[in-house]
């Protein structure tokens, strides 16, 4: 069964432990500007969302890209071939949500791939706003929260 | 350079010069970073007998090894600098992302000269530094310059700035970055804005490098389980933040009251973590690399108090609370998040607050003294009022902007103010809780529970459990807790990580990051040689053996009510074992021997 990254931004403290952690396991150093998940912050309000590639389908980098660099061809992942790159960066233009990014300093294109299926951002957040699920069962935590929040109506009345 | 960046960045605002010197390898291996690298720079280059707001004062912005990889909760620069407030060492550290971002632009330390001619501030994108007009900031407040200046640069920038109550020279202004977190104690957001400098926005997109990266996770990941079982690191602070404190003081009697004349207050469940978390979070918010997350995002509704932004932590909601005698947690959040906004120390402002209700129920003061304002036990509305006026300077406020020693002094009784070396001391009685009065008297920084928190021993069932009411084995305790602080501090760590980690944890994580070995043992002695040094400088200033004391009224006025009912503080029964295991002579002045072991024997001695 194919596993999604699912987003808590709910759950989010904003520490940007995805972050270091990502950049960590594909670096070998901590450069959050490398990390392949980006955390925003909104101080004022105090809100979190962390960002990263969602592996789409039908996924405007892979159509756009020339060299097949940006390629899906297994059921779960949008894979990126360094060696097929031309550093044309229209993936980075393509993506709708700014999740591919290219990096100057190793001259490549910046994705999730899930770290082959453990994922180090979701090893490392302390409060569980990134889950690696099943596709199937990945809104199934929020399904359930607005369902108590029925339960607990229909309970009053 | 593993760890650290290799760099170090100078400043000099009164010419305008920016330059660039390596870190002295030497130095990074003896002080870390942050606070110790901090105060090896400031001893070096500033006579201690400075006026700290004059131009010859020097800001020192350091993060540590820590700062900017993912060792838990460790994110943290340190500010260091002269104090207007005690006229000592400064060291005030905060958290966020500020000083990971100075890291990664490539920089163990910012150091800030001279002044400039005009409000400025200073941009800094990796390599790239430039001083700006910064004209059109002064006046605006943290939230407001933040913004301000995030448009002028990048969106992403991290903005470290002072609020008016910096620019006016309010005597214990903050630094803050993010908005909400503060470099608070000591008014180094008052040296900030004596040299017109209202603000520091970075971006940093360089690389920290790990000299052992599969141990350092290693240790990371046996360091993150350990606070993640600890009963207070890993469930107390993330749920109910700090202000869980409340009641936990307030059970055994030491919750400080009306300006310290009691240690017990009846209503003190109204503005604890329990309270604050049913009535204003929104949600917890961690700093960078945060585990723990004790941060309370809020939002008060109450027409007469209402706002949007974070806290109160412990401290505040106690200074602002029950030391005013006052159980209204709206109103305690509204000044807290003033402080915030305005930028300045929630502990001093509120016990300056308290110390002026004192004086003013005692009819020292009267109430053409205080603006026709009614100054009784209990006010909410005035302590709220007298926030926002002390940190626009307006009033009342122009008065107690000097911080509660020099405000009690203006009407001849300074023995109302409840400090420690012309700083207010925080929230744990010391009449009931023994060691961390050794703590506030001796503390370089003056009044101060950080930097030797022996609260986890003595009240919070951390090992080795020890009786908060007898004093047997008290200055040994202060000590490590000191020495240990002062490392952690200087590695860029949040002292809160100590809740779940130890000597050797910090020590296997520093040798797998900087390549450098560390045992429990030598750490212990990086802190043991900062905390030596901040002493030799305080001495250079002026401070004697009798500036390490506390407030006659905990010697002499017994705590009235409660569990502690009855007990005095016994500091100066602890102090001459304090200064012998410190190796310290009967004057508390450092022998040569230990300086020499401590390897300071360059330092100052006999100068």
């Amino acid at each position: 069964m194919a596993k999604v990254l699912m987003i808590h931004p709910d759950k989010c403290i904003g520490c940007r432990n995805c972050s270091l952690a990502c950049s960590f396991v594909h670096e070998g150093q901590f450069r959050p500007a490398a990390a392949r998940v980006h955390v925003y912050s909104w101080e004022r309000e105090g809100f979190s969302v962390p960002m990263m590639c969602q592996q789409c389908d039908t996924a405007s980098c892979v159509k756009v890209c020339p060299t097949g660099a940006m390629h899906r061809d297994g059921a779960t992942l949008v894979e990126y071939t360094k060696a097929k790159c031309i550093g044309c960066r229209m993936c980075t233009i393509a993506c709708p949500f700014g999740n591919a990014v290219y990096d100057g300093v190793t001259g490549s294109i910046l994705k999730c791939d899930t770290c082959g299926g453990d994922p180090a951002c979701v090893r490392f957040c302390p409060v569980h706003a990134l889950e690696y699920v099943d596709d199937s069962i990945s809104t199934r935590s929020r399904k359930k929260a607005f369902a108590s929040k029925f339960k607990e109506a229909f309970q009053e009345a | 350079m593993n760890a650290w960046s290799g760099t170090i960045l100078r400043v000099n605002l009164t010419s305008g010069a920016i330059s660039r010197e390596a870190t002295n390898r030497r130095d990074a291996a003896l002080f870390l970073g942050a606070r110790g690298l901090g105060v090896k720079i400031l001893t070096d280059e500033v006579d201690a007998k400075v006026d700290p707001l004059s131009p010859e004062n020097k800001l020192i912005f350091a993060p540590g090894p820590f700062t900017g990889t993912f060792a838990p909760s460790a994110g943290r620069y340190h500010v260091v600098t002269k104090s207007p407030l005690t006229g000592g060492i400064a060291g005030a550290n905060s958290g966020g992302s500020f000083g990971a971002d100075l890291h990664y632009a490539g920089y163990d330390a910012l150091i800030l000269e001279g002044k400039a001619a005009k409000p400025v501030y200073l941009w800094i994108r990796d390599d790239k530094v430039e001083i700006r007009d910064a004209s059109h900031l002064w006046g605006k407040w943290v939230p407001d310059t933040t913004d301000a200046l995030r448009q002028e640069t990048d969106e992403d920038a991290k903005v470290a700035c002072i609020g008016p109550a910096g620019e006016k020279l309010v005597l214990f202004a903050a630094i803050m970055n993010e908005m909400h977190r503060a470099a608070g104690r000591g008014g180094v957001g008052a040296v900030m804005g004596s040299k017109n400098l209202k603000a520091v926005a970075v971006v940093g997109t360089n690389g920290i490098r790990v000299a052992d990266p599969k141990a350092f996770e290693a240790a990371v990941l046996k360091g993150r389980a350990q606070v993640a079982a600890n009963p207070v690191g890993g469930t107390g602070l993330g749920t109910w933040g700090t202000d869980v404190l409340v009641n936990i003081l307030n059970q055994i009697g030491s919750l400080p009251t009306r300006n310290f004349h009691d240690g017990y207050f009846p209503t003190a469940d109204k503005v604890g973590g329990e309270s604050l978390k049913a009535q204003i979070l929104v949600r917890p918010k961690g700093c960078f690399s945060c585990v723990i997350h004790c941060g309370r995002v809020i939002k008060v509704t109450n027409p007469k108090y209402a706002g949007e932004g974070e806290g109160p932590e412990y401290e505040a909601a106690w200074c602002m609370g029950p030391d005013c005698g006052i159980d209204n947690l709206d109103a305690i959040a509204k000044a807290n998040m003033l402080c915030n906004e305005i930028g300045m120390d929630s502990i001093t402002m509120g016990a300056t607050v308290a110390c002026a209700m004192d004086l003013y129920e005692a009819g020292l003061i009267s109430k053409e003294d205080v603006d026709g304002l009614d100054l009784h036990w209990g006010n909410a509305e005035t302590m709220v009022k007298l926030t926002k006026m002390t940190g626009l300077r307006e009033g009342l406020g122009n008065k107690l902007a000097l911080g509660s020693y020099r405000f009690a002094s203006l009407y001849g009784h300074p023995e109302y103010a409840m400090t420690v070396k012309k700083q207010e001391m925080p929230a744990y009685d010391p009449r009931g809780v023994q060691g961390i009065g050794l703590e506030y008297a001796t503390c370089n920084r003056g009044g101060c529970h950080v930097k030797g928190y022996t609260i986890s021993v003595e009240v919070l069932g951390q090992e080795p459990k020890m009786d908060p009411r007898v004093i047997q084995g008290k200055p040994a305790i202060v000590k490590i807790f000191q020495d240990l602080t002062a490392a952690v501090d200087a590695a860029g760590g949040c002292i809160f990580g100590t809740f779940g980690m130890g000597g050797d944890d910090y020590a296997t994580m520093l040798s797998a990051l900087t390549g450098v070995p560390y045992t429990a043992e030598t750490l212990l002695q990086v802190g043991e040689r900062i905390w030596n040094l901040e002493r030799l400088f305080n001495l250079h200033a002026g401070f004697t053996s009798k500036d390490d004391t506390l407030p006659e009224r905990l010697y002499k006025s017994p705590i009235q009510t409660g569990p502690a009912k009855g007990m005095i503080s016994h500091v100066p029964e602890m102090l001459p074992e304090y200064y012998r295991l410190r190796g310290w002579d009967e004057n508390g002045v450092p022998t040569e021997k230990r300086l020499e072991e401590l390897q300071l024997a360059d330092q100052l001695v006999g100068a």
